[in-house]
């Protein structure tokens, strides 16, 4: 399969990248890893008269601390989320995730910004975003905003990023430390995007659940922050009863399309099994 | 559309080339430097045919451009056999321990179990399994790759190979 023609450019610069974005109008797209880009060109879903190369702007890459938060660079790969030692200490439940994304090759070249702008709601990092209330901060030929990660997704491949705006990096408040977590993934094959996901973040306190976001992954067309699952289990042992609750409030947000990954209402069923499975994996790790 | 010049190393060799933006790194490697070792074979980034060696990352090149690859150091099938031609182990590995049927998708097998082996030393069946995640074979049913991969660690690391238990 070959792409349409286009113009490569290759800015060494946010400056310079929303620059050209601007003034290259609709005609340009930026690339970032170009796992999901490049398959729709060859496909010739998508023919960009002008691509945007991020790959040589040093500022969208790393991963750093800054105060209570820890923040990514949007260029920071699957692979290199893998490797870090600080997400592994501070937000464990990345690392997590990313060994569920793809494959080891689609992991070494696919970035974290990438899988949280394109707005797919088989990417499965958005739901764990959501689940850690990150922020999204986006550059464009206006200046700089953040956008909260639970405000960014308004439909299935629609976000709240402006036209010749890019996201140049995440903020994610760090979790508590002594945190439980978990990201449970259904799918039918290495590489498949999810049946149905969960993520899971809580704190336990004397036992009892202190705090508890849950996100999920692929039974939308964005994906959901289950705000009020995550209520009915605050407060809770994650008893069976309340997990139950919480699972079946879960399920009632969810509006899956019935594809090859089953019929709709089995997608709804696996969200819930997929919650359980998460929330009875973060308490483990949970300290108490 | 105006080609680019675009200069990398492949298989050690200084290559300058001009292409059009839009030519995916496995149609250049293929057609214009005539290395068909790295294979299309689903066209789709599943299959890992293509899979090369890249700036120390296992990539599929069906799912590059070559100007993405503009500076890289770049590694094929080609380049693993020495300049005398004594096979690199892996291949040594592949054939000692029957690890291909068809022969297909061996050269992404062997790239990317070149880059499994640069960064486990000594990785147990699972982690070999997990490795390979991005790399299909239809005809072996992976056991004998996963014995070769084995096998090419235990020369590596100058163990003798053990088959495991069945």
């Amino acid at each position: 399969m070959i792409p349409g023609s286009f113009a490569y450019h290759r800015p060494a610069s946010v400056k310079e990248a929303v620059s050209l974005l601007g003034s290259l109008g609709d005609d340009a797209r930026a690339i970032a890893g170009g796992h999901s880009l490049i398959p729709m060109m060859k496909l010739r879903l998508a023919s960009p008269a002008h691509l945007i190369d991020l790959a040589g702007v040093a500022d969208l890459k790393g991963i750093r601390e800054e105060g209570r938060d820890v923040v990514i660079g949007a260029m920071t790969t699957q692979h290199e989320l893998i490797e870090s030692d600080l997400l592994a200490k501070k937000v464990p439940i990345l690392r997590e995730t990313s060994l569920l994304i793809a494959d080891p090759q689609v992991r070494y070249v696919g970035t974290i910004g990438g899988n949280v702008a394109n707005g797919d709601p088989g990417n499965d990092m958005p739901a764990v975003m959501i689940c850690l209330n990150a922020t999204y901060h986006a550059a464009g030929k206006s200046g700089e905003r953040k956008i909260p990660a639970r405000e960014f997704y308004q439909g299935a491949y629609f976000t709240a990023l402006e036209p010749g705006e890019i996201v140049t990096a995440i903020r994610i408040p760090t979790p508590a430390a002594g945190h439980g977590y978990a990201y449970e993934k259904l799918k039918r094959k290495i590489g498949d995007y999810a049946t149905a996901a969960a993520a899971v973040v809580l704190t336990l306190n004397g036992g009892k659940v202190a705090s508890c976001s849950i996100g999920l992954t692929n039974v939308a067309e964005t994906p959901l922050w289950a705000e009020e699952a995550g209520k009915i289990l605050t407060g809770s042992t994650l008893d069976a009863p309340t997990v139950k609750k919480a699972v079946t409030a879960a399920e009632a947000i969810t509006s899956p399309a019935s594809d090859g990954r089953g019929p709709a209402a089995y997608r709804t069923k696996m969200a819930g099994v997929m919650l359980t499975r998460a929330l009875a994996r973060a308490k483990e790790r949970a300290g108490v | 559309m105006a080609k680019s010049q675009v200069s990398m190393t492949v298989n050690g060799k200084k290559v300058e080339e001009l292409v059009e933006p839009r030519t995916l790194l496995i149609h250049f490697l293929r057609e214009q430097l005539h290395l068909t070792g790295p294979h299309i074979g689903c066209d789709t980034s599943h299959c890992g045919a293509c899979t090369i060696d890249l700036d120390g990352k296992s990539v599929k090149s069906c799912t590059m451009f070559t100007v993405q690859a503009n500076g890289a150091d770049i590694r094929t099938i080609e380049g693993m056999a020495a300049a005398d031609g004594a096979l690199h182990v892996l291949q040594e590995a592949f054939r000692e321990m029957h690890g291909l049927q068809c022969g297909f998708c061996t050269p992404g097998m062997i790239t990317r179990a070149y880059r499994l082996l640069q960064e486990n030393k000594n990785p147990t069946e699972d982690e070999i399994r997990f490795g390979i995640s991005g790399n299909l074979c239809r005809c072996t049913g992976y056991q004998n790759i996963v014995r070769a991969i084995q096998y090419a660690a235990a020369k590596i690391n100058g163990v003798p190979f053990q088959e495991a238990a069945e």
